[in-house]
């Protein structure tokens, strides 16, 4: 499973940093939240896969998975969704100012 | 604290109030406030003379950075006390001079006299520092007072190109210096130099050593303005000819030949350091008299020579250092005459060449002109400036009854004395020595009498001058006086000098030289009988006035050679090579596309992990550990996997946010396989909330125009982005394969319902045990949604305008 796991880690990874280097701004933020997903696996998967039960005391299970992986995911989820909500208004007002999303034509100007 | 720092001290505290009595009041010129800084000075170190002359030393310290060996440590031995005499003596006329030369109504004094009172304090302090880094400070003080002083009359090009070039050249030997001085400090452990001679033996066979060595002796070439460091002296004739007069002859070129003199008992005996300074003080001395005779300007042609005299000064500095090979036995006190030879000339130079800057200044002022072509018989209109003069170039010449004539003597003696040093197999070049500073001696010759003679001498053409010339007040000519005076009075009674500065001086340059009981024969005759030295003299004499007489004609004398290959080309090209190079590097890399700091990055990312993984042999592949796949997690995986590179290839903006949307329930699914439940929740929540907020955003806008892409665009993104993958791929492996002790969950898992009464770890761990992170993750959320109401409802530029139409 963690092979496998890893390999879709890579395939977020690659999609991610490929849509990061195009020129559409929305499809750069798209590759920061495949990014995101990227990481938020390889973070799961680092813990080890599948070792018990759900981290709930309840089910009194001889064995849980690690539950700290799980806390720092779900603060990251949060992070990462606010900054990319923001990103997104950024980037739909500079649209709407600018009349562009290329990002080769938001570059400075020379000498600035 | 002593009064040795107060002295110091002295001259900044003057400058300090420099301008409140400029302002305060106009009516009394500020250079007489000034006046008694330096009088005090010199009186006191008069004083100090007897006590030097007896072998007592001064040493008093005050702690400035007791942790690492840095203090505020001044040392009076003979070469201090020689420096220290010449700065104060020659700057008390220079003060004088000024007065009367500069206008206190048409140039800012305030300014000029800070400048100067800082460059002299900066200059005892050096001549006065005992620790190394002291004695740097007070250095590259001296370079930043005499750059303000060059550039003194600002609103010229002139002044300001010839500030900059000195400041470059300067600085960059003082940091060549700086970095010999750590050397050294590697080397002793200690930055006091008295400490350093003491281990000097020691420290010969390290392996710094000649490095050490070699970078203090670029801080020595390029503030004394030997070849080829030289270049910035002649721009520095810009300043105003005080300045001139004091730091570029008298003082501040001579803080090169004071470091040398200074590091002498460290380096001397060694054979690099022997020919590396006698050669390139006689190359200097060659090159700065021949280009003298080129100059039609009057201070261009002081300034070629004073490099050149400065040249002659270094390679005596250079060949006393033979003696050091033979310290104790007779031989040694037989190469110390070039030492003696060196400090002589030194004071000599200061004495004359101060005499005659200042003459060249005086008939700048009376006449309006510096060029030889428009001056000429001003003999009869100016005599008292005509006998300083004749007194000042006959003593550089090297002309009999002056002291210049003493000092190139012993110069030949020197050189001669060379011939007889049968070491390091280097005998034929050693016969060089003589025939360079015969030649140079007769250049010398020629340019000394022309100065004089083009000036003085020759038909009148006043109708070219601006003013019509007269006689110079008496207070501009007094410090010439003085010092033309000097000149003879140490021509004809040269013993004056030897037993009370040179000797000590010697003393200082050849600390070990003397075995008990042994004195350094330093007394000067003016006639020692019929030697080579006489000679060569009278040679120099008989070819010098045959050439002067035939100038015109010989065309050896008007060669155009150094003057199409100057260094000066060399070092204008060189600035702009470098100016341009940089400006082409930064263009190159800083294109102000992000794309390419993306790449970038990301290159840097995929070589440092892929090198660190390839190091440390991470990558173990351990399958037996992992966990086993079932047919639903496959078909998620593919699913994942299929809509994700589907991302890239959706031709409307809405399909790929639905495709990124459709990676991200996949996600969730994988929480809710994985058994996060809470994760599985937030990420559905979160999820669909983007969706939702992009599908609005965008839904407005024009469809996405179909990207145009060429395929090597797109080919070397692809490969960059496969190079991201496969290393995030191996580091998941590496990293999920191994685990190097016990997770702390166990603690959390154990803990959770005694310690905190919940039995959802997660939230526990979220609220509890690390609640710290979640309150400053709310942080970041109010701070995005207030951010985003900001843009949405803020909006500037319309302000603006409505500012502008007045509502």
């Amino acid at each position: 499973m963690e092979l496998y796991m890893s390999i879709a880690i890579g395939v977020l990874f690659t999609v991610g940093v490929y849509l990061v280097l195009s020129k559409s701004l929305l499809r750069i933020i798209l590759g920061t939240s495949l990014l995101t997903h990227g990481i938020h696996l390889l973070l799961l998967t680092m813990s080890r896969l599948k070792t018990g039960a759900a981290p709930l005391l309840g089910q009194k299970a001889d064995s849980y998975v690690d539950p700290l992986p799980q806390a720092l995911i779900l603060t990251s989820i949060v992070i990462s969704f606010g900054v990319t909500s923001f990103f997104f208004v950024l980037a739909y007002k500079a649209y709407q100012k600018l009349g562009t999303d290329d990002i080769e034509q938001l570059r400075g100007k020379e000498d600035e | 604290m002593s009064l040795l720092h107060l002295v110091i001290i002295l001259p900044f505290i003057f400058a300090f109030g420099s301008p409140f009595l400029y302002k305060v009041t106009n009516r009394i010129h500020t250079g007489w406030f000034m006046l008694p800084a330096p009088i005090f000075i010199f009186g006191y170190f008069l004083s100090r003379v007897p006590k030097v002359q007896n072998g007592e030393s001064v040493t008093t310290a005050v702690p400035w950075i007791p942790s690492i060996g840095v203090h505020f440590t001044v040392y009076l031995d003979g070469l201090s006390l020689l420096f220290a005499l010449l700065i104060s003596g020659i700057g008390s006329l220079v003060i004088i001079y000024s007065i009367f030369y500069l206008n206190k109504r048409k140039e800012a004094l305030g300014q000029f006299y800070i400048y100067l009172l800082l460059f002299m304090g900066a200059m005892l302090g050096v001549v006065l520092s005992e620790n190394l880094i002291t004695l740097y400070g007070f250095w590259e003080l001296t370079s930043i007072s005499s750059f303000l002083l060059i550039a003194f009359w600002n609103q010229r090009e002139k002044s300001l190109y010839g500030a900059l070039k000195s400041m470059l050249i300067t600085v960059f030997g003082g940091l060549a210096m700086l970095s010999g001085f750590l050397l050294l400090y590697m080397m002793t452990g200690t930055f006091s130099i008295r400490e350093i001679i003491a281990n000097a033996a020691m420290i010969t066979e390290h392996s710094l050593f000649i490095p050490a060595m070699l970078l203090i002796l670029l801080g020595a070439f390029t503030k004394s303005a030997q070849f080829p460091f030289h270049i910035w002296l002649p721009d520095a004739m810009e300043a105003p000819t005080p300045v001139s007069a004091y730091l570029h002859s008298a003082t501040m070129v001579k803080a090169g030949l004071y470091l040398v003199a200074r590091m002498s008992p460290i380096f001397a005996g060694e054979a690099s350091w022997f020919w590396i300074v006698s050669a390139t003080g006689i190359v200097t001395l060659i090159y700065g008299s021949y280009r003298a005779l080129k100059q039609t300007d009057l201070k261009a042609m002081l300034a070629f020579s004073t490099i050149s005299q400065l040249g002659l000064i270094m390679s005596l500095l250079g060949l006393g250092s033979a003696a050091a090979i033979f310290t104790g036995t007779s031989e040694s006190l037989f190469y110390v005459k070039a030492t003696m030879a060196g400090i002589f000339h030194l004071i000599n130079h200061a004495v004359f060449k101060g005499a005659l800057f200042m003459i060249v200044g005086i008939v700048d002022h009376e006449t309006g002109t510096r060029d030889i072509r428009k001056l000429g018989g001003l003999m009869s209109v100016m005599p008292i400036t005509f006998s300083v003069a004749l007194i000042g170039t006959f003593s550089m010449a090297g002309l009999p009854p002056f002291n210049g004539f003493l000092s190139k003597e012993m110069f030949f003696t020197a050189v001669i004395n060379i011939m007889n040093l049968d070491m390091w197999n280097m005998q034929f070049l050693s016969v060089l020595f003589p025939v360079i500073a015969w030649v140079a001696s007769v250049f010398t010759f020629i340019y000394s009498m022309l100065l004089l003679f083009r000036t003085f001498a020759g038909k009148k053409q006043f109708d070219k001058l601006e003013k019509k010339p007269h006689e110079a007040p008496l207070g501009l000519l007094l410090p010439p006086v003085v010092l033309g005076a000097l000149a003879v009075v140490f021509g004809i009674f040269p013993n004056i000098l030897s037993y009370t500065l040179i000797e000590p001086t010697m003393a200082a340059i050849h600390p070990t030289m003397l075995l008990s009981g042994q004195q350094f024969d330093t007394s000067i005759q003016i006639w020692h009988g019929w030697t080579a030295e006489i000679f060569m003299t009278i040679g120099v004499i008989a070819v010098g006035t045959v050439l002067y007489r035939q100038h015109q004609r010989v065309k050896v004398l008007h060669l155009p050679l150094f003057s199409e290959i100057t260094l000066n080309k060399t070092y204008d090209g060189g600035l702009r090579l470098l100016d341009k190079g940089a400006k082409g590097l930064t263009d190159r890399y800083m294109t102000g596309s992000i794309r390419h700091y993306m790449i970038y990055i990301f290159l840097f990312l995929i070589i440092s992990i892929a090198i660190t993984m390839g190091i440390s042999n991470s990558v173990r592949l351990d399958f037996t550990q992992y966990a086993p796949m079932s047919l639903y997690e496959a078909v998620i995986i593919f699913a994942l996997i299929v809509s994700v590179i589907a991302v890239p290839f959706a031709r409307t903006r809405m399909m790929a946010i639905i495709l990124t949307g459709t990676a991200g329930y996949m996600v969730t699914l994988f929480f809710v396989i994985f058994r996060a439940p809470d994760l599985a929740l937030t990420q559905m929540i979160v999820e669909t909330v983007s969706v939702t907020l992009f599908l609005l955003c965008f839904y407005h806008l024009p469809k996405l125009k179909k990207e145009l892409e060429s395929l090597r665009f797109k080919l070397s993104n692809f490969i960059i982005a496969l190079g991201v993958g496969v290393v995030m791929t191996l580091l998941a492996l590496s990293a999920s394969s191994s685990r190097s002790f016990e997770s702390i969950s166990d603690f959390f898992i154990k803990e959770s319902y005694n310690l905190a009464g919940g039995k959802n770890i997660v939230n526990v761990i979220l609220v509890d045990f690390r609640g710290f992170d979640t309150m400053l993750e709310i942080v970041v959320l109010s701070i995005a949604s207030y951010g985003i109401y900001a843009l949405i409802k803020v909006n500037l530029t319309d302000d603006v305008d409505r500012v502008g139409t007045g509502y």
